[in-house]
């Protein structure tokens, strides 16, 4: 054998022995390390990383207003991430979570604007249909060019965000804008077109969308568990030809699954024009889009992780905005923490899959 | 104005607005020849804006911002380098990070600006602006046309070019530049072949990464003439990501690509509202529509030659082969 340097005999080697109780603990390791990283960057600002920190949690869980609150970011986040993960669970990298809520608004605040006569309920219901549609079919585009040509779908989908974003600027600039409005603004809905409210036990009245919310969690953890289509999209993400062998029809179940994802997602559009913004705006997505995909990543796509995921989130985010008003502490701090903690916990899915091993000390 | 002066005058425009483009371009060809699919262009732009902005700010003077802004692009990389080449995390999610992450720091620093400067926000000196401002070349510059056109841009620009040229030579005509291409088309025949893989992807992602850096420079320093504004980037490093398709991982090529969507971008300014009504929402949308309808086109002749490294996207490790 040959002389070997010291250093080089160090080696990475897979490993396969670690429960799931310690992969999570490694996880949670990382994410404590991230919000060290973070204080040390308060610190460097001269604040107090504690208080800081202790703002944030009181200022979205404090009290039961601001509970309200902060389920109210939680729900189009962890709705949108349900819908990111069918789509990656097939490893179509669905980046367009952003344009299909949009898509989705649109087609709701149609019925909103146009067909408000309908009684409250039907006019609903119509709007979700309708959102869900929209959302599926901006979906759809990309995944049929990819089932076709194998356009590269992850590009393709970010496209679509801007283009449909771009389309709600000219919506709100000309056709659809508030006549009485001084500045180009698209009207507010009337009141048959907002989602009703529903008391969530001891926190209060949030609007409807957190039953949605829940029942698509438990639809989610059966259909990717227990029903053929989700194992049918399990196999075509973990080995395309697999399921060739065995007779799957590959491209219908990428094409249902896409429409599916986009389709949660365009109803996060209907819920979110409906719900709190009460009219359709640019900021309808604001960024959620590409926030549930690295949800959907963290909680390594499941429907119970991304729930717990996305409230955390939902947690840093309305904690950052009290750190605002607070500290004068700029709000892009939410983005700049949810960034550290990404970086670490990527960096801790290393440590679980390999260690670092000495090789045995070579005879020279 | 009669008609060429309007015609060139929207040509210059073009060339302005597709330098950043170019930058981040570029940046992204060098990582993905080495086999990485970086995501995080859009926030390497941001980090290389800001900090292009500091530099120029701190130390009043343009070396300095130019300076600031490559080192910040790099430093965005080296954290995608990390993860991804030596810690072999989800490329695609660690590069939309990297964007998060830019753009939150970005803006951070900006408010954070703002805050400090009640005037409105921190400007950068006309001292470091002069030194950004169109070179001129003397007689050559007041050539009718041509000298308009070409010699007639800030340092940017030629460096840009200059950078483009100088890849191109590299990724066909250097040994290095063979062997990156190497390592991003088929990595473990390049470790066969005894080049160092992780090596090269380290140089070749920061380099990168600097250069997207710098597109981002031109954006808050040229482009916004030094004043700070939020969401100055604003989504410029996805369409660089898309460029690179558009000009099939050639640097020469990226040179027209970034040109005819920068001449989209400006298209709107230049369009005498008698003669298209369209909105500018709309004409928003089209370098994007563009993208996707070069992105089916691509896919569709799929050319040997002219496809993304194969190897990009996976990352190498050694002992799984």
């Amino acid at each position: 054998m040959p002389k070997q340097l010291p250093l080089s005999r160090l080696h990475i080697v897979q490993r396969g022995d670690l429960s799931a109780v310690q992969t999570w603990l490694y996880r949670l390791l990382a994410v404590l390390g991230a919000l060290a990283t973070g204080g040390l960057f308060l610190l460097a600002l001269r604040f107090n990383p504690f208080e800081v920190y202790w703002t944030m949690l009181s200022g979205s869980l404090g009290s039961s207003s601001m509970q309200k609150e902060t389920i109210k970011l939680m729900i189009p986040l962890c709705l949108a991430t349900l819908g990111i993960v069918l789509a990656f669970k097939m490893k179509f990298w669905n980046i367009g979570g952003e344009g299909q809520i949009c898509a989705g608004a649109i087609a709701a605040s149609y019925f909103a604007y146009f067909h408000n006569g309908l009684p409250s309920p039907i006019l609903l219901i119509v709007m979700a249909l309708a959102a869900i549609l929209a959302g599926g079919l901006w979906g759809l585009i990309p995944a049929l060019f990819k089932t076709r040509f194998g356009t590269n779908e992850t590009l393709f989908t970010l496209m679509l965000n801007y283009i449909i974003l771009n389309f709600i600027t000219y919506l709100r600039e000309s056709p659809w804008r508030n006549p009485e409005g001084g500045f180009a603004a698209m009207p507010r809905f009337t009141r048959q077109a907002r989602l009703p409210e529903l008391p969530i036990p001891g926190i209060g009245n949030v609007h409807i969308g957190w039953v949605v919310m829940l029942a698509l969690v438990i639809f989610m953890f059966i259909y990717l568990r227990y029903t053929r289509q989700g194992y049918e999209l399990t196999v075509v993400g973990e080995n395309m030809n697999t399921a060739r062998y065995a007779g799957m029809p590959v491209k219908k179940i990428m094409l249902r699954t896409m429409f599916l994802s986009a389709g949660i997602c365009g109803l996060v559009g209907m819920l979110q024009v409906a719900g709190p913004d009460r009219q359709l705006t640019d900021a309808v997505a604001n960024g959620r889009g590409f926030t549930a995909v690295s949800i959907a990543w963290l909680a390594r796509l499941s429907p119970i992780g991304v729930m717990v995921v996305s409230f955390l989130f939902s947690v840093v985010q309305k904690g950052c905005s009290m750190m605002q008003t607070e500290y004068r502490i700029p709000a892009s701090m939410s983005d700049i923490l949810q960034g550290i903690i990404l970086f670490f916990v990527l960096s801790s899915e290393f440590f679980i899959r390999y260690r670092i091993a000495l090789r045995k000390e070579a005879k020279a | 104005m009669s008609f060429a002066d309007q015609l060139l005058a929207f040509l210059y425009a073009a060339i302005l607005a597709s330098v950043p483009l170019l930058y981040g371009t570029l940046g992204e060809i060098l990582i993905e020849k080495a086999g990485n699919l970086n995501l995080g262009v859009e926030g390497m732009m941001y980090l290389g804006a800001i900090m292009g902005f500091m530099g120029g700010f701190l130390f009043d003077s343009a070396v300095m911002a130019i300076v600031f802004a490559f080192a910040a692009g790099m430093l965005g990389a080296a954290v995608y380098a990390f993860i991804t080449v030596t810690l072999k995390a989800n490329q695609n999610v660690t590069g939309l990070t990297l964007t998060i992450f830019g753009t939150g720091i970005a803006n951070f620093i900006g408010e954070t600006l703002k805050e400090n400067y009640p005037a409105g926000s921190a400007f950068i000196s006309d001292h470091v602006k002069q030194a950004l401002l169109p070179l001129r070349f003397g007689a050559l510059s007041e050539v009718p046309v041509i000298g308009r056109l070409f010699f007639n841009h800030s340092v940017f620009t030629y460096l840009a070019v200059a950078i483009a040229i100088a890849m191109s030579l590299y990724l066909s005509r250097s040994r290095q530049g063979l062997n990156l291409r190497a390592v991003g088309e088929n990595p473990s025949a390049a470790d066969a072949m005894g080049i160092h893989v992780s090596r090269y992807k380290y140089i070749h992602i920061l380099i990168g990464g600097g250069i997207c850096g710098l597109g981002g420079a031109y954006i808050s320093l040229v482009t916004a003439v030094g004043n700070w504004q939020p969401n100055i980037v604003a989504g410029q490093g996805w369409i660089a990501l898309a460029l690179v398709i558009f000009s099939s991982w050639s640097p020469a090529r990226a040179i027209f690509g970034s040109l005819v969507f920068g001449a989209l971008s400006v298209l709107r300014l230049y369009i005498p509202k008698d003669v298209i009504d369209i909105p500018g929402a709309i004409f928003s949308m089209l370098p994007f529509v563009v993208t996707c309808l070069v992105l089916i086109f691509s896919s569709m002749k799929m050319k040997r030659e002219n496809q993304q490294p194969a190897g990009c996207g996976i990352n190498y490790f050694r002992e799984e082969r």
